[in-house]
C-alpha cells in the first residue's frame, strides 16, 4: 500500500496495466519526454520505451482517430487530450466512430480505447481550461463516461477501463489532482496524504465502472454527485451538521441506478450537483431518473446545484462554482421543502 | 445617417473581389476537357520505392499510365501481370459493374432505400485489391465495391446488406453499401466522410508496434480531402511513417460539387502528400494496370518500412452519386462519354485483345455469366427478403451490440418494446 495522490495513482494505474499488457499504449500532447503537463505519464517513456509512450502532433482529431484504428486492430491504447476543453476536434471521431464501431459492424470490430482527459474548474483556468463536458459523452451510446474522485478510484477505474472492451471517456477532475478541494478556495490546500483514499495498493485491482459508492452515509438527504463535487458535498454536510447521504457516481454510463433509487427511497429527499452548466447537464437525466423511480417516495422536489449556464468566467471563478454554502442551502431547501 | 466619407474610394487601393470557382460545363454545354494534360502512356519515370518524397514531385502533377492508345501495356510501370490474372480482374470489374447495375434497379423497384455505384471507377479499387495482400485491411469510403468483389466475398451477403433482411450480416443497421466484413480485411464502412482515414493510419500505426507485416489501406473522394481528417491522417501518417496507402478517388465530382470546390484548381489532389513529405503519385484511375503498379510500388514501399503512399486516382464518376441523385442537374448529361480516359472495363478489355488473350465473343459470355450471376443471388436474396417484404432481422438484435454488455437502461427499453 502507497499513499499517493490522484496524478500518482493514475500514473500507477498506466504502469500497472502497461507492464502486464503488451497492448497497452498511450499518446497524447507532451505525453512522452516529458511525462505530460500534469504528469500522469511521467517515467513511462524511460520505462517502456518510445513506441508505448509518445507524443503525439497537437491534433485531437488524429489522436482519437488513430486510437481507433489501433483498437480495432487489437491494441488497447490509452490516449491523453490535454484539456476536456480541446477535446472538440475529436468529437466527430468519438460520437460518430468509435461509439458505433461495434453496433454498425454488428460487433466484427469494437475499439478497446480510453480517452483521458483533465476536466473542471477552480485552477483560474478561464473558459478554455475549466469546462466539464461529461454530459455531452453521457449522451452518446456506445461510450462509457467515467469521472473519479479520489486516488484509490482513478488508479482502480482507470485500469477498469483500460481493461474494458467499449471505449471510455475518462474524466479527470483537474482541481483535484493534488488533493480533496472541500469548495473553500481561500482555505489552504488539504493534502490527498491526509485523506483514507491516498492509501492505493501498488498492484492491480480494479473498481468496476457502473458501481457508485456511497461516500457519507445519512437519512435526510440524497445527494448525488460525481468529480470534485463529491468533497465539497461531503463538506456541505458536514459543516452544516445535515445528516446527508453523498453518493459517487464514479460513472455516469453505466449508471449505478439501484444504488441511487434505494438510498432516495430511505431518505424521499434528492440533491443533484455537478460543476457543468445546468440546462441538459447530467443532473437533468439523474432528476427525470430519480422522478421516475422515485417519485412516490419523494416528499420534497428535486434540487439541482450546478454550474450556471454561462462559459467559464476567469475573474468570477468562485462565484461560478458550485461552493459548499450553495449546496447546504439546496439540501435544507429539500429537507424542509414538502 | 450615413458618413458620406465612407463610400469614398480609397486612393491606391483595389477593391478586393471574391473568388468562387466555377466548372467549365453545366447542362446544355458541350462537354469539354481540352484545358485537361493527358501525357503520354509509359513515359513516367518509375522511382526506387525509398526514394525520398521530394525527389518525386513530377509524379504528383503528371498522370502515370501504362496502356497506350493502342491497347498496349508500355514504360516502366507496366506490370507485366499474366493473362490469367488480367481475365479474372476484368471478370471481377464486369462483375461488380452487373452488381451495380441489378442492385440500382432493385432500389428503383422500391426494394431497398438507397445504392451506390461505382461505374467507371471499378479500375480504382480491384486494382489495388489485386495489389494487396488478402490479410492487409482496407479502409474504404462508399465506392469501392469492387474490393469485397476481388476478395471473394459471398454476392449473396452483400445482396443481404443491400436489403436489410434477416440474412444481412450488419443486421440491418447500416444503409446499403455500408458494408464490414473483417475476415475479408475490409473495415466497416461509417457513411460520414474522412474519418477513416486517420483511422487507418492507426491501424497501420499498431501494425508497425506489433512488428505485423500487414499494411492498411485507405479510400477518400477528392471532396472529403477538404477535411480536417484528411490533414490529421497525412501529418500522422508522415510523423509516424505509418505503412499505409492513403488513396484519393478524385472522380470530379462530389454530389454536384466539382472539384475545385475542394481546392483542386489550385493544385492536384496528390500535390497534398507532398507537403507533408509524403511519396505522392497521381495514376490514371482508368488504367487497371497503372492503378495496379502503383499500388504495388505504395504497398512495398510500406512494407519496407518507408511509410506512407498518397495515390489520386485520376477517374470521372460515370453515374450519379447514390440513387438520390441526378447529375443531368448540373453536369452535361454526355460529360462522361466524353471523359478522356475511357472506361476502364473496355481499356483492359481492349488490351486483352491487342494481346490475343481475349475476344468480343468472350466479353460478351462474361458479362452474361456476370449477369446470370448476379440474378441467381439476387433470387435467393429476394426470397429471404426485401427493405419492404420477406423477413427481417430478429428485432431484438435492434438493441445489441451498443456495448459488450447489455446495460440496464438499453434492456429496460428492449422490455417496453416486447422483445
Amino acid at each position: 500500500m502507497a499513499t499517493l495522490n490522484m496524478i500518482q495513482a493514475l500514473n500507477s494505474a498506466l504502469d500497472v496495466t502497461m507492464a502486464k499488457d503488451p497492448n497497452v499504449l498511450t499518446f497524447g500532447e507532451d505525453v512522452g519526454y516529458f511525462g505530460g503537463v500534469f504528469r500522469v505519464t511521467d517515467g513511462l517513456q524511460r520505462k517502456y520505451g518510445v513506441t508505448r509512450c509518445f507524443d503525439s502532433p497537437i491534433s485531437e482529431g488524429g489522436i482519437v482517430a488513430t486510437a481507433i484504428g489501433m483498437a480495432a486492430y487489437g491494441l488497447r491504447p490509452v490516449v491523453e487530450v490535454q484539456f476536456a476543453d480541446y477535446i472538440y476536434p475529436g468529437f466527430d471521431q468519438l460520437v460518430s466512430e468509435a461509439a458505433r464501431i461495434r453496433y454498425r459492424s454488428a460487433g466484427e470490430f469494437f475499439v478497446p480505447m480510453t480517452v483521458r482527459t483533465p476536466c473542471g474548474g477552480g485552477i483560474f483556468g478561464g473558459q478554455t481550461h475549466s469546462q466539464s463536458p461529461e454530459s455531452l459523452f453521457a449522451h452518446v451510446c456506445g461510450l462509457k463516461t467515467v469521472m473519479p474522485s479520489t486516488p484509490y478510484d482513478a488508479k482502480g477505474l482507470l485500469i477498469a477501463s483500460i481493461e474494458d472492451d467499449d471505449p471510455v471517456i475518462f474524466l479527470e477532475p483537474k482541481r483535484i489532482y493534488n488533493g480533496p478541494f472541500d469548495g473553500h478556495h481561500d482555505r489552504p490546500v488539504i493534502a490527498w496524504s491526509k485523506h483514507p483514499a491516498s492509501a492505493v495498493p501498488e498492484g492491480h485491482y480494479v473498481v468496476p465502472l457502473g458501481k457508485a459508492n456511497v461516500v457519507r452515509a445519512g437519512n435526510a438527504v440524497t445527494v448525488l454527485a460525481y468529480g470534485t463535487m463529491v468533497h465539497v458535498a461531503v463538506n456541505a454536510a458536514e459543516e452544516n451538521g445535515i445528516d446527508a447521504e453523498v453518493i459517487d457516481l464514479r460513472s455516469l454510463v453505466p449508471l449505478d441506478i439501484e444504488t441511487i433509487v434505494a438510498s432516495v427511497k430511505k431518505t424521499g429527499r434528492c440533491v443533484i450537483v455537478h460543476e457543468a452548466t445546468r440546462t441538459c447537464g447530467f443532473g437533468a437525466e439523474l432528476a427525470a431518473l430519480v422522478q421516475e423511480h422515485c417519485f412516490y417516495h419523494l416528499e420534497a422536489p428535486i434540487e439541482r446545484v450546478t454550474g450556471y449556464d454561462i462559459p467559464y468566467p476567469h475573474a468570477f471563478e468562485w462565484d461560478y462554482f458550485p461552493n459548499p454554502a450553495r449546496v447546504a442551502e439546496a439540501m435544507r431547501r429539500a429537507i424542509e421543502g414538502g | 445617417m450615413n458618413d458620406k466619407s465612407d463610400d469614398k474610394p480609397r486612393k491606391n487601393r483595389q477593391p478586393l473581389s471574391l473568388h468562387v470557382p466555377q466548372p467549365k460545363c453545366r447542362p446544355g454545354d458541350r462537354p469539354d476537357f481540352s484545358a485537361l494534360h493527358i501525357p503520354l502512356a509509359g513515359q513516367q519515370r518509375r522511382p526506387d520505392i525509398g526514394v525520398s518524397a521530394h525527389e518525386i514531385r513530377d509524379l504528383s502533377e503528371t498522370i502515370i499510365r501504362v496502356l497506350d492508345d493502342h491497347h498496349k501495356a508500355v514504360g516502366p510501370w507496366n506490370p507485366k501481370l499474366d493473362a490469367d490474372t488480367l481475365r479474372r480482374a476484368l471478370k471481377h470489374m464486369i462483375l461488380t459493374r452487373a452488381l451495380d447495375d441489378r442492385m440500382f434497379k432493385a432500389q428503383r423497384q422500391g426494394k431497398t432505400s438507397f445504392y451506390m455505384k461505382c461505374t467507371g471507377e471499378e479500375a480504382t479499387c480491384i486494382g489495388q485489391a489485386y495489389a494487396l495482400e488478402r490479410d492487409d485491411m482496407c479502409f474504404p469510403s462508399y465506392r469501392q465495391q469492387g474490393i469485397l468483389i476481388a476478395r471473394g466475398y459471398p454476392l449473396l451477403d452483400m445482396m443481404c446488406q443491400v436489403y436489410s433482411n434477416a440474412r444481412d450480416p450488419m443486421r440491418g443497421r447500416q444503409l446499403p453499401c455500408m458494408y464490414s466484413a473483417r475476415e475479408y480485411g475490409m473495415f466497416t464502412i461509417s457513411g460520414n466522410l474522412a474519418t477513416q482515414f486517420p483511422q487507418a493510419v492507426g491501424w497501420a500505426m499498431a501494425s508497425a508496434y506489433k512488428g505485423d507485416d500487414r499494411i492498411a489501406s485507405a479510400w477518400i473522394g477528392e471532396g472529403a480531402t477538404a477535411e480536417g481528417d484528411f490533414h490529421s491522417a497525412l501529418t500522422f501518417a508522415a510523423v509516424y511513417r505509418a505503412p499505409v496507402i492513403l488513396n484519393i478517388v478524385n472522380n470530379q465530382w462530389a454530389i454536384s460539387t466539382f472539384a475545385g470546390i475542394a481546392g483542386g484548381d489550385e493544385a492536384t489532389f496528390a500535390d497534398r502528400g507532398l507537403g507533408y513529405g509524403l511519396a505522392s503519385l497521381r495514376v490514371d484511375g482508368n488504367d487497371f494496370l497503372a492503378v495496379y503498379a502503383v499500388s504495388q510500388w505504395a504497398a512495398a514501399r510500406a512494407r519496407a518500412n518507408h511509410g506512407a503512399t498518397v495515390i489520386e486516382h485520376f477517374t470521372y464518376r460515370a453515374e450519379g452519386h447514390s440513387t438520390s441523385d441526378d447529375p443531368a442537374r448540373y453536369r452535361p448529361a454526355d460529360e462522361g462519354r466524353a471523359w478522356p480516359l475511357g472506361d476502364p472495363i473496355a481499356r483492359l478489355k481492349d488490351h486483352l485483345i491487342a494481346l490475343k488473350e481475349w475476344s468480343q465473343e468472350k466479353h460478351h459470355a462474361a458479362e452474361k455469366e456476370a449477369v446470370e450471376q448476379v440474378a441467381a443471388a439476387n433470387k435467393e436474396a429476394e426470397a429471404i427478403g426485401t427493405l419492404k417484404a420477406g423477413e427481417k432481422p430478429n428485432l431484438k438484435t435492434m438493441f445489441e451490440d451498443v456495448y459488450k454488455d447489455q446495460p440496464w437502461n438499453i434492456r429496460r427499453q428492449r422490455q417496453e418494446t416486447g422483445v
